[in-house]
């Protein structure tokens, strides 16, 4: 029977009740946590639903302990996630770029609060952004996704899943508390909509494996731990035996081939949507809860005779450089709303090289961007 | 038989980073002896490490191997752990990697009791960083960063984790290998959380500051340090001040973590099917 004479399941969730329900179908069997507002929740479904389908759920005992167990799970085949907000997402940080170097497959949540510090444990922040770009030590390559609706964050917390495993490295989700906490109707994807994607394994015998050969292409096949394919993992630079090195030409190249899993990889990676893009004007670009205001703003532009239209990623790294670079030199401006001081506005900034003025709305009192306040600076641009 | 230890080393990755005479070695060859008499196969032991010299003896071991972050191998560990209750997890930390920076996660681990061994190589001090003291470097010890000599109090590991609810608590030395191996078979035997300390030697850190740059003559001083726990038991506080306890210190039953987590599971599966 095809799809379209079956009715949808539909569900009335909040976002972060999404990403745990997500996360189930996605494969996840291995969660830990530490609680923190306000992303408590994802924590809260986990512990109820993962042993009800013979996972595991861990409280460990600070974020940092969380990233090390999930690591360590992931390395037996399970495909792991762990949740959290702005001042655990730093605790983490080590733990994620050992989980880069080892190229273990893994999914972080961070429902961004606002900050520095404490800063405002209830209410939205969008400034975590840069630090999931660059908030550990080293270069690595970094995937983010930043979905602003339900629907949305359900299918994107699948591809997140999708792409630690197949480009073995952490994937980000970011929302901001709005998302996290707002209610909204999903409309669940068919089973056959959705691609489940599975680390692949080695097909070479143990005594041939190992677990960086990269002569299948720049992502290794992975084994799982007592599967009889006995290997070594270390955070050090390492050879494609697994072991430490110091040799710089090697060193050299196997930074260069953890990068390029994501920057040849793009346009697997990148996603957006554009909204009222053909002869649009005043670009806005946003995400998450600032892009769902900027929606209305647009609509309400566009009913005003003027020519508004949206660039809204939904990965944020790697960043739709390209089309961005497009978009600024056609346009008469940009404006850009955030929560946060002007973080995205800095990459759009490098990107648009003064090909357009940028205007930004910068907000970081915990209060959501409204979409009057991005009309407002539509219409005076 | 003696054991032919090449069956579970990696044997291309010798010659190892050690100081000839460092005491790790004899602590690995324990290990390996011990994983020899319970018949453990090589494919199901997980071994798990932080950083420090201590915590390079994973890559010279032939199995699923891993050398973590700073202070953090018992969260990977626990980890491994949940995820394949049924296998062999064993940790081997330095003291500063276990208590210092990783002070938490190792009370943590001895209160859920989850079933792995955790060896702590206590050489009482930072070795691979330069002899910066631990906290378990004795009061009046010089160190590089305590060139006055130490005033920190240190920690007895042995007493930390029985508190803290391990449930096998062992404490050998480097001078005793024989009691060592059979200290470390029983936790790797236990139940539950076990931790074996072990007092060994790095003269290259802690002995070059403190008079005893000669592998023999440290580990010599550690062992006319230490008492067997029996023997401690007719002594004084006082008469104890200076000694090293060793032996078994703590052995208890109490339900380990992922048999408790299995509860769980079946508590939830059974709510799907009502
Ligand atoms: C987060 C972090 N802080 C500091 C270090 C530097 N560091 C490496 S090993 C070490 C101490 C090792 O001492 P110990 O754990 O006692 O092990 P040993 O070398 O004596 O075996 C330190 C501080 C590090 N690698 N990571
Ligand atoms: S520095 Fe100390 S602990 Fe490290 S290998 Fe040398 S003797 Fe052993």
């Amino acid at each position: 029977m095809p799809n379209s004479t079956l009715k949808r399941r539909v569900k009335f969730w909040t976002g972060n009740e999404t990403i745990a329900e997500a996360a189930l179908v996605a494969g996840c069997r291995f969660f830990a946590g530490y609680p923190i507002t306000p992303s408590s929740e994802i924590a809260h479904v986990l512990s109820q639903r993962l042993p009800m389908v013979g996972g595991k759920f861990l409280q460990m005992e600070d974020e940092i302990a969380a990233m090390g167990a999930i690591i360590g799970a992931s390395l037996t085949g399970d495909k792991v996630m762990t949740a959290t907000s702005g001042p655990g997402f730093s605790l983490k940080q080590e733990n994620i770029g050992f989980a880069a170097m080892i190229e273990a497959p893994c999914v972080v949540v961070n429902v961004m609060r606002g900050g520095p510090s404490t800063g405002l444990p209830t209410a939205l922040g969008q400034s975590d952004i840069m630090q999931a770009r660059w908030g550990t030590h080293g270069d690595r390559p970094v995937i983010a996704l930043v979905p602003a609706y339900l629907d949305e964050v359900y299918t994107e917390t699948i591809r997140a899943f999708n792409l630690a495993e197949k480009y073995r490295t952490p994937v980000f989700i970011l929302i901001d508390e709005v998302i996290g906490h707002l209610s909204e109707r999903v409309d669940l994807p068919f089973d056959d909509e959705i691609e489940i994607i599975n680390r692949t394994r080695p097909s070479v015998p143990p005594e041939d494996f190992k677990p960086f050969d990269t002569t299948w292409g720049d992502v290794p096949p992975m084994a799982d731990y007592f599967s009889g394919y006995r290997f070594h993992m270390t955070g050090l630079n390492h050879d494609s035996g697994g072991f430490p090195t110091t040799d710089p030409a090697l060193c050299q190249s196997e930074n260069e081939r953890l990068m390029r899993k994501v920057d040849a990889n793009l346009y697997d990676i990148i996603r957006f949507e554009q909204t009222s893009i053909d002869d649009v004007e005043i670009l806005v670009i946003a995400f998450g809860s600032s892009a769902r205001a900027a929606a209305v703003a647009i609509a309400d532009a566009r009913s005003k005779g003027i020519k508004a239209g949206m660039f809204r990623p939904l990965t944020l790294w790697p960043f739709p450089e390209k089309e961005v670079r497009e978009l600024a030199g056609r346009v008469k401006g940009i404006i850009v709303p955030e929560a946060n001081l002007g973080q995205l506005f800095y990459e759009i900034d490098r990107l648009v090289a003064g090909k357009c003025p940028i205007k930004r709305i910068n907000k970081v009192g915990g209060v959501p961007i409204y979409p009057g306040e991005i009309l407002a600076q539509i219409e005076v641009f | 038989m003696p054991l032919k230890y090449e069956k579970y080393l990696r044997v291309n990755k010798v010659p190892n980073m050690w100081c000839p005479g460092c005491g790790i070695g004899i602590i690995l060859k324990a290990m390996l002896r011990s994983i020899e008499t319970l018949e453990w196969d090589k494919n199901e032991i997980a071994m798990i490490s932080g950083i420090g010299c201590t915590s390079r003896t994973p890559g010279y071991v032939d199995a699923n191997t891993l050398h973590t972050t700073h202070g953090r191998a018992l969260t990977f560990a626990t980890g491994i752990k949940m995820a394949r209750p049924d296998k062999h997890v064993v940790v081997i930390s330095g003291d500063g990697d276990s208590s210092a920076i990783g002070g938490n996660h190792l009370i943590h681990s001895c209160r859920r009791n989850i079933d792995m061994t955790l060896i702590i190589v206590n050489n009482n001090i930072y070795g691979m960083t330069g002899g910066q003291f631990s906290p378990t470097t004795p009061i009046g010890s010089r160190a590089a960063t305590a060139p006055w000599g130490s005033i920190d109090p240190p920690f007895d590991l042995g007493m930390l984790c029985k508190a803290a609810g391990a449930t096998y608590v062992a404490r050998g030395h480097v001078g005793a290998a024989a009691p060592l191996e059979r200290l470390i078979r029983g936790g790797m035997k236990h139940k539950g959380f076990s931790v074996i300390e072990v007092m060994s030697n790095c003269h290259t850190q802690f002995g070059r500051r403190n008079r005893l740059s000669d592998p023999v003559q440290l580990i010599d001083h550690i062992a006319a340090k230490t008492i067997n726990v029996r023997e401690a038991a007719k002594l004084s506080p006082e008469e104890l001040k200076e000694k090293i306890i060793v032996g078994l210190l703590h052995e208890e039953q109490r339900e380990e973590y992922c048999d408790a987590y299995a509860r769980v599971i079946a508590k939830a599966s059974a709510s799907i099917i009502n």
